[in-house]
């Protein structure tokens, strides 16, 4: 399993090197956006309207942090539960996007489109949102400011930790690992 | 009759829901640093040692140890001798969730209406379960609870002949369903007995007592054992990704109940099993 440096916008030729059980160490701007962020965007596509930001190439981290004290650039930054976004997630594939951060096994029908449309799933530690946070060192809100904790952010990582689920080539780590330690 | 003040329950709650979601339990620190010994997976023990840091940098930085602060759970005993002054029970809790989540930086996680799905900005409501005990103390429990395990929770009415291994069977299948989602290692709560709304509030109690404290009764403390290795045998491991350490522990509640019932209820948590409590 290989380490690699990442930084958004991912080329195919990037994302084809990715394999399930890969690290990567993600720098540069990545995107939070959850439940009710992904539900407005794919309403603005279905109405054939623009984006709040180019999602050719980028990496989307399904977050919603809690409220940065004063003086850090965000408060605890964890992954959440990814198949909730599901239902929206071969949409923006389609639509380029090429990277996901979050938690927990994906649909069928996201594997699929991952092999597609080329894309790949990210997993980062669910439960670590503070030791996470760290690697986030500017937050900047995009679209959606009324949405709370749901609101759309521009983060700026430096070496953000994750590891690749799911790969263009149909492979899935939790399948893998589970089936390796089953008694 | 003693006279407690509304003022001092708002206080108390605002406390334990910081105290709550910046420290996390000795007990789950314990269960952690253990179950790295004992996990084959090299990638699971690198995941139990992160969550041990991100303990370490919740506890020293006072921030949360997750971003998902939970919903406000607050189990309230009240001492039939107590008297609440100046306030209503509810409206002291609920200012004390509020005063407590955005004072700490906590996430506001509670919409006002499930399907119209508007933040209400202060985390409140809180669900409240309040008992009426005996003596003159007002003891409140903040379990602040996230979405991720609370989504893969689950209930079943069985048939009395289902048993005990249906019991187990419906458990372990819960667990397995829910695979990566609720970030194990997990603290699983079980219900056993009573009615249907009340199964699943054992399941919630059951989350409360502590790691490494098996159920007084012997049979429910035997259950414990069991269900711990047979999750532990699924091989879903730390974060999904494969190996031993699925669950640090399991807790079992039971009630008595009706001859033609077996109510099941399992309540998932993530390792962040998350309660602290105050005696007044």
């Amino acid at each position: 399993m290989a380490v690699y440096k990442i930084t958004p916008p991912l080329t195919e030729e990037v994302v084809s090197l990715l394999k399930a059980g890969d690290e990567v160490f993600i720098t540069g701007i990545i995107y939070a956006a959850r439940d009710a962020a992904h539900k407005k965007l794919v309403d603005l596509i279905k109405d054939g309207k623009e984006l709040p930001f180019d999602i050719k190439g980028q990496i989307v981290y399904y977050v919603g942090p809690s409220p940065a004290k004063p003086g850090q650039p965000i408060g605890s930054a964890g992954p959440t539960t990814s198949e909730r976004m599901d239902a929206y997630t071969p949409t923006l594939l389609k639509l380029g996007l090429k990277g996901m951060i979050g938690k927990g096994f994906r649909s069928k029908e996201v594997k699929e489109s991952l092999v597609k449309e080329k894309g790949v799933y990210f997993a980062a530690i669910g439960g670590a949102g503070a030791l996470l946070a760290k690697a986030i060192k500017g937050s900047r809100i995009i679209a959606y400011e009324e949405l709370g904790p749901e609101t759309i952010r521009e983060l700026i990582v430096e070496d953000f930790p994750a590891i690749v689920i799911n790969d263009v080539y149909g492979n899935d780590l939790y399948e893998e690992g589970v089936s390796k330690y089953q008694k | 009759m003693r006279e407690i003040s509304a003022k001092t329950i708002t206080e108390a709650v605002a406390k334990l829901c910081q105290e709550a979601n910046y420290y996390l339990g000795e007990d789950v620190v314990k269960s952690l640093e253990e179950s790295i010994s004992k996990e084959e997976s090299p990638l699971g023990i690198s995941v139990l040692k992160q969550l041990l840091e991100n303990a370490r940098i919740a506890r020293e930085e006072a921030v949360p140890i997750c971003q998902d602060t939970g919903s406000a759970v607050v189990f309230v005993e009240v001492g039939q001798e107590v008297h609440i002054v100046d306030g209503l029970l509810r409206e002291a809790i609920d200012a004390g969730v509020a005063k407590g989540y955005i004072e700490g930086y906590l996430r506001a996680s509670m919409l006002s209406h499930p399907l119209n799905r508007k933040n209400t900005g202060n985390n409140t409501p809180a669900i409240i379960y309040t008992e009426i005990v005996p003596g003159n103390h007002i003891k409140i429990t903040v379990v602040p609870k996230g979405g991720g395990g609370e989504n893969m929770s689950s209930l079943k009415m069985l048939k009395p002949s289902d048993g005990v291994e249906g019991v187990k069977n419906f458990v372990v299948e819960a667990i397995k369903q829910a695979g990566s989602n609720p970030c194990p290692p997990l603290v699983v709560g079980v219900g056993i007995g009573g009615t249907f709304e009340q199964v699943a509030l054992l399941a919630k109690k059951a989350l409360i007592r502590p790691i490494f404290e098996h159920s007084s009764n012997p049979d429910n403390a035997k259950l414990e054992q069991e269900l711990l290795e047979r999750i532990n045998n699924t091989g879903i491991g730390p974060q999904g990704l494969g190996g031993r350490t699925t669950a640090l522990w399991v807790n079992v509640e039971t009630f008595p109940a009706h001859i033609a019932s077996l109510p099941v209820a399992i309540n998932i948590n993530c390792h962040a099993c998350r309660h602290k409590e105050v005696i007044l």
